[in-house]
């Protein structure tokens, strides 16, 4: 008898690959996939159940396809579709309480997994610079998603109290890039100029797509020998990049900006609609926030595909060269270099060691 | 305000005012020609460089900068091409981003190429700083150095920072744990955690020293830095003696280090405290120069130090749960002080004059 995963948000892209993803695991029978509209892609031979999460009837899709493992990813910062934040917040947070309200009800369940971010860690300069899975938040965050994943995951503490027999993973991820990954950051990332804060040049993380699949994927199923699936884990690739560095790697100018004015830039945009700039999406341009992911490698046993540097690779790949690119500048310099000093030109790219070169495509 | 925001690792640096420009500029115009003997490569023509990397787009304008410093250089035509092409080399990385940075920020790269060649003659000709038993700093492995803090600017913090760069046999980097102050202000935030500076809490010294990483710290904090010119060369209390229980959790020796002549450089006479609690600051600073002389009584006074480093006190004797020891805290965190203060007594009856 195989298992029933119920996979929340499937009309997402992440959900969508996960959807897919989870069926070719032998163990899996069938695979549910939820969410409150039609999704546009192909679930391949999941079933899809159009359910809204908010709503009690989520309870009988329970309990109709004796479900066991729940994986809940829809947990998001920015609506599908039409929909305002309102719409967003209620999903994030009605439809967490409803759903593990409804799970508590099942007595098959014996899974959860839940999708959080590191935003729950909130971003201030009076914080340690490395968040573990216990550091508590010096600065709660105010509003936005990050305060939605702070109460999914108070909710989702509370019901792993009342049912300790089912395993509860929450993972939270760093900002996830990838080729095909539309998140405020991203389409911030996207802009051909990017405004940023200035004197402060943040320290982010990233998570590549493909290994948020496979760490949903691992804590969907059974622990491995010698790891442990349940519990809280950081999720993010190694290394760090700062926000200077990513402006140069993608080839965009910056335009550094005095920290109030980005609060009324970053509403001019959102009113125009060219980005969703959220107040806690600036807290992060501005102190940054990195975790620390020894949980994630030595309990969890998950060890990531790509680094950040990586993942911020191959999502630079996806987009279009930008204004000013990477290659062009080096290209300058070389040249430079060859008119300045035609002796010492091999040196230049010779016997510099370059580590980041060779990880950057790697890894 | 300052008091409540006491926390055990304490040592406020902030490089708000620091100016290593225009300290700089004074020393710089007549040493072109030592500096550029130095033996770091690209040392002169980096910081050049750097400043038009900033805007990305001035590759073109570069030739002339590295030019004028290849004329003053003189003789060696292949050494000054080594030099120059290494500048090239580093300003390609630093256009394409293709640079690495830890957990931290420490861009050591950076601080290394940049940081410390415009520190270095504020250093070198400004402070004239001599160091004594640099080798008490392990070769390899975490330690935590204890210093005093005075200065009004946290100047002393930097300058052991170049200290420990410049004369460890080892190479070794220096992690200094800055005041939240510092990673609240606009670009001092930036440099300190690019010249890996963090904040002094226990968890990040814990993270640095559990790496291996030489961490310094200076538990006096604001009130050893904003301390009147009258207590120069008495410490302060050395804040909750958390540095301590650090050190012994991480298993890593203490090395006290006494800083001589910072005391000096700003002799603070008074405290605008209405000024300091309008501005959010611990202190303002008034000295004979400022704020009556403007800009110009910014300048430090040009004093002689002399910076010290001790003994090495072990804590791998200590179990563990030692650290949770109260009265074994106070014991040690006591013998620290008891030794920096002794060390800036000696050093200060050998010192002939406060310039000299």
């Amino acid at each position: 008898m195989g298992k029933v995963v119920l996979v929340t948000g499937a009309a997402r892209h992440l959900g969508g690959r996960f959807v897919r993803r989870i069926q070719r695991d032998p163990e899996v029978e069938r695979v549910v996939a939820v969410d409150a509209v039609e999704p546009g892609h192909p679930l391949g031979a999941a079933e899809f159940v159009r359910a809204d999460i908010r709503r009690p009837a989520i309870a009988k899709v329970l309990a109709e396809h004796e479900v066991d493992t729940v994986v809940h990813l829809d947990v998001t910062g920015t609506a599908l579709g039409a929909g305002g934040r309102t719409s967003v917040k209620e999903t994030n947070v009605i439809g967490t309480m409803q759903l593990l309200g409804a799970c508590q009800k099942s007595p098959r369940v014996a899974r959860l997994v839940v999708k959080s971010s590191t935003t729950v860690y909130g971003s201030a300069p009076r914080d340690p610079a490395v968040f573990t899975e216990t550091t508590p938040a010096k600065s709660l965050p105010s509003g936005g998603f990050a305060k939605d994943a702070v109460e999914v995951e108070g909710y989702v503490r509370g019901f792993a109290r009342r049912r300790p027999d089912v395993a509860v993973c929450v993972l939270r991820f760093a900002n996830i890039l990838g080729p095909r990954v539309d998140s405020p950051l991203t389409e911030y990332l996207s802009l051909p100029v990017m405004p940023t804060v200035l004197g402060y040049d943040p320290r982010l993380q990233f998570v590549h797509e493909d290994d948020v699949i496979d760490v949903l994927d691992l804590s969907a199923r059974e622990p491995r020998r010698g790891s442990l699936n349940c519990g809280t884990f950081n999720v993010a690739g190694d290394g760090v990049l700062l926000l200077s560095q990513c402006a140069r790697r993608l080839g965009r100018p910056t335009v550094p900006v005095l920290l109030p004015a980005v609060t009324w830039v970053g509403t001019a945009l959102r009113t125009v609609g060219l980005t969703d700039f959220a107040p806690e999406q600036i807290r992060l341009l501005t102190h940054g926030r990195v975790v620390s992911t020894t949980q994630m490698r030595e309990v969890l046993g998950f060890l990531p595909r790509y680094s950040t540097a990586g993942a911020f690779a191959d999502f630079a790949a996806s987009r279009g060269p930008g204004l000013l690119p990477p290659e062009t500048l080096a290209g300058a310099v070389d040249r430079l270099a060859g008119r300045v000093a035609p002796g010492a030109r091999p040196v230049a790219s010779g016997t510099v060691p370059s580590p980041p070169t060779p990880s950057d495509d790697g890894s | 305000m300052a008091d409540a925001k006491v926390i055990p690792f304490d040592d406020d640096r902030s490089r708000a005012r620091r100016r290593p420009g225009r300290a700089e500029e004074p020393s710089g115009s007549g040493t072109g020609g030592p500096a550029a003997v130095r033996a770091l490569p690209g040392a002169r023509e980096v910081p050049e460089e750097a400043r038009t990397e900033a805007s990305g787009a001035e590759a073109p304008e570069a030739p002339e900068a590295p030019e004028d410093g290849g004329a003053g250089a003189g003789p060696g035509r292949a050494a000054w091409e080594r030099r120059l092409a290494g500048g090239l080399a580093f300003l390609r990385r630093r256009v394409t981003g293709e640079y690495e940075v830890d957990e931290f920020g420490y861009d050591a790269e950076l601080t290394d190429q940049v940081l410390m060649s415009m520190l270095r003659p504020l250093y070198e000709k400004y402070f004239r700083v001599e160091v004594k038993g640099v080798e008490n700093i392990p070769e390899k492995g975490g330690a935590l150095i204890v210093a005093n803090h005075s200065g009004t600017l946290p100047l002393d913090g930097l300058m052991m920072q170049v200290a420990v760069h410049d004369h460890h046999p080892a190479g070794r980097h220096l992690r200094l744990l800055a005041a939240d102050l510092v990673f609240v202000l606009p670009v001092v935030n930036e440099l300190a955690r690019k010249a890996g500076h963090t904040l002094a809490c226990a968890e990040d010294a814990e993270r640095l020293l559990r790496a291996g990483e030489v961490v310094g710290v200076m538990p006096e904090g604001f009130k050893g830095i904003g301390k009147p010119f009258s207590e120069r060369y008495k410490l302060q209390r050395f804040g909750r003696g958390g540095f301590v229980s650090t050190a012994l959790r991480a298993g890593v020796p203490i090395v006290p280090c006494s800083i001589v002549g910072a005391e000096e450089i700003y002799p603070m006479i008074g405290n605008a405290k209405t000024l300091a609690r309008l501005l959010g600051l611990p202190y303002v600073p008034v000295t004979p120069t400022f704020p009556w002389l403007g800009p110009l009584g910014m300048l430090p006074l040009p004093t002689k130090w002399t910076i010290q480093f001790g003994e090495p006190i072990p804590t791998d004797s200590y179990p563990p749960e030692a650290a949770e020891d109260p009265m074994l805290m106070f014991n040690l965190t006591d013998q620290v002080r008891e030794q920096i203060q002794h060390t800036l007594y000696k050093l200060l009856v050998q010192r002939r004059s406060v310039f000299f």
